[in-house]
């Protein structure tokens, strides 16, 4: 009983962990950047839907959708206004350009933390889920909507894996991310490679947060922790490894339920935070990491 | 990996201090004015009614002709949660802006720390919604020193017995209900709490089953709610106030079979009906006041003047707060005087009846010295349900308007 209720547990939230973190290491693999500004965007967007389902009343569905646009959104804003910018600058040397890339989208979740803050309060919201109701599997009553979670996250991630490896668009982002100069002499202009993998990110953690906001509850105190979470468990991963991600966001994601149902819910991060720190040191690059 | 982390860590203290340099600022000057500093969390629900109460008081004096003809006037400082900025604003509060009593914050570790800034700056100060019992023991053990405080909302020990009295009546013996499991956030005011709860339930008739205590930041209470189910009690007896929203909806969401009942200081707030979803319906929460609910004749005005100005009802510490601003103003009258060392005394002979009840402080020779006094006649608090969308009153009997109503996933008398 208690193992098929942990097993169950376990795949909802890792799927949604997989899902949040595939987005963050697809524009580190392709452009190098790392988007300290995740969480942010993630929690922008579960507000949104919040927002306009539950104070404007545009229905569940269409809040969905806001939420996944301003995510969208924000993406494509924190390309253009803050990461394109550094990129492009002649005035920062291009070996400190990756360190103003993580402080910029470091401030710039701050700034987006702090506006959610003063407009919604800091309190949790949480988004008026699509599917509502209980199912008992093996025994285990389980909401419908942590099942609908885990399946649109499988989803999503398998259409992922098609346009990368099936589409020309796709084709041309991964040849991106294993060569941009090599693109580049292609013929392919890479700015627009980049538009494409930040929509296809802004999309991603759109839809990652709206699920997160319909299943757990996020507030602007939570923009830290998700950052942080996605962080680690891309780093555990192996960064820019898809795959690696996904690995490492269901062996974070089963190692904290299993903290939390074995030991006790308040040591719930520790362990996969250890384990974190132990493959740093065994294995710096990450379970599948290229480097 | 290196270079992007130090990064991380550089840019991290570069936006802490961005965020000193941008403290806000607020000079205050008039002839010669009462001035109350409200240091509140004003991005919080529970904390974002205090200065907006404290506000409302101030211009009700203020349009009535303040006291002896001075003007209150209101200074509010933002602490983010934090006790820090609650600190510094403080500091700022009583040797820039010249205050001259400080209402502040609902969370306790903040009202700890500010306390012995209280005694340091010799400025009286009131609490409208902590409730740990060590700021009140505090000023008991060393009275000169901290008699500075006073604790205007109920000790975690007082709220215990609120929340079991209440139960006896509701649960034992309307409803038979005869185990629970006490279900508490980590934090300094439920240490307190606990051990009342653990203390009062057994001989109310509730027999504890399990103790859960869980960090503030937990977010998925899948786990905890399992094991609590997994103990079959007849009823959650919850202590949380820094987590709300997110226990409630996953208690729905889970269907979890088993009320919940107790200090739950976000469901006091009208706002939380929209943050859940309504998934507050059938929550159970104790309170000092609410919505139409008539303590004393002050209570229903205040809380529809309030709605009136600002949306929504207040939360509990709104009605604390209202309440502080109209007896410091009654102190500084009969003192005849904002010393420091008068308002005190003035304060201790408080006999102000509010919109929570009638307020006393316990003398020098109580445990809680400067509490506000719990009992019959005094304050007792109430229990409150969320019904189609609404806080209504369901204890005691004089005020509750209602029946107790639960979803259909409540399972009663497992």
């Amino acid at each position: 009983m208690r193992a098929f209720q942990i097993l169950i547990d376990g795949f909802a939230i890792s799927a949604l962990y997989a899902l949040g973190a595939t987005g963050f290491t697809l524009i580190f693999g392709v452009s190098g950047v790392l988007n300290l500004s995740h969480g942010a965007i993630m929690v922008a967007a579960a507000v949104a839907a919040w927002a306009a389902a539950s104070v404007l009343g545009v229905g569940t569905y269409a809040g969905a959708l806001i939420g996944v646009g301003v995510a969208l959104l924000t993406a494509f804003l924190t390309y253009f206004a803050v990461v394109k910018p550094i990129q492009d600058s002649r005035r920062i040397p291009t070996e400190e350009k990756e360190i103003f890339v993580l402080t910029g989208t470091l401030l710039w979740g701050i700034m987006i933390q702090e506006l959610i803050a003063y407009f919604f309060t800091n309190n949790a919201k949480t988004v008026l889920p699509i599917v509502e109701g209980v199912v008992e599997i093996l025994g285990v009553r389980t909401p419908k909507n942590e099942i609908f979670t885990a399946i649109v996250c499988c989803l999503v991630i398998a259409l992922l894996w098609l346009l990368v490896n099936r589409t020309r668009t796709g084709k041309a982002v991964l040849a991106a991310s294993m060569n941009p100069r090599g693109v580049t002499l292609l013929g392919l202009e890479l700015t627009n490679i980049y538009i494409v993998v930040w929509g296809i990110y802004g999309i991603l953690a759109g839809i990652a947060g709206v699920l997160l906001g319909m299943f757990l509850g996020v507030s602007s105190y939570s923009v830290g922790p998700l950052t942080a979470s996605a962080f680690s468990i891309v780093v555990l991963g192996g960064l820019g490894s898809v795959s690696g991600s996904l690995i490492a966001a269901f062996v974070v994601g089963y190692l904290e339920t299993l903290t939390a149902y074995l030991v006790s819910p308040a040591y719930r991060t520790i362990p996969a935070l250890l384990l974190l720190v132990f493959v740093m040191y065994i294995r710096p690059q990450g379970l599948l990491g290229r480097r | 990996m290196n270079k992007a982390l130090s990064g991380a860590l550089r840019s991290a203290f570069g936006a802490v201090a961005t965020g000193a340099l941008l403290a806000a600022s607020s000079p205050a000057f008039a002839a010669d004015p009462i001035r109350i500093g409200v240091i509140a969390e004003a991005q919080a629900i529970a904390g974002a009614s205090i200065p907006q109460a404290a506000q409302l008081a101030a211009d009700e004096i203020n349009a009535a002709g303040g006291v002896d003809g001075r003007k209150i006037e209101i200074i509010g400082y933002d602490n983010h949660s934090s006790s820090a900025d609650s600190v510094r604003a403080f500091q700022r509060a009583v040797n820039e802006d010249k205050v001259n009593a400080v209402i502040a914050s609902y969370i306790s570790e903040v009202v700890l720390a500010l306390e012995p800034w209280a005694s340091r700056l010799k400025t009286p100060f009131v609490t409208p919604g902590a409730a740990s019992n060590e700021i009140s023991k505090s000023v008991h053990a060393d009275y000169e020193k901290n008699k500075y405080t006073f604790h205007g909302y109920l000790t975690s020990a007082a709220l215990a017995l609120s929340v079991c009295d209440g139960a006896k009546d509701l649960l034992v013996d309307k409803m038979h209900m005869k185990t629970a499991v006490i279900m508490s956030e980590d934090a300094a005011w439920t240490k307190p709490l606990d051990v009342g709860y653990e203390e009062c339930l057994p001989k109310i008739g509730l027999k504890v089953l399990d103790h859960i205590r869980f960090s503030p930041d937990t977010t998925d209470f899948t786990p905890i709610f399992n094991k609590i189910e997994g103990s079959k009690p007849d009823v959650i007896i919850t202590g949380i106030s820094h987590v709300g929203v997110q226990p409630t909806v996953q208690w729905k969401n889970q269907q979890v079979p088993i009320p919940m009942f107790g200090i739950s200081s976000q469901a006091t707030n009208e706002t939380f009906g929209k943050d859940t979803n309504q998934a507050a319906e059938g929550v159970l929460y104790q309170g000092v006041s609410g919505p139409g609910v008539a303590v004393t004749p002050k209570s229903v005005p205040f809380a529809e003047n309030f709605k009136k100005k600002f949306g929504n009802y207040p939360s509990y510490a709104g009605y604390t707060a209202y309440d502080e601003v109209y007896y410091i103003a009654d102190a500084v009258k009969r003192a005849g005087s904002t010393d420091a060392d008068k308002l005190v005394d003035a304060l201790e002979k408080t006999d102000w009846e509010g919109t929570i009840g009638r307020v006393q402080f316990y003398g020098k020779d109580d445990p809680f010295t400067h509490s506000i006094k719990y009992g019959k006649g005094l304050i007792t608090g109430l229990m409150l349900q969320w019904q189609d969308g609404k806080q209504s009153a369901v204890w005691p009997k004089d005020v509750a308007k209602v029946d107790l109503k639960f979803p259909s996933f409540i399972k009663l008398g497992n």
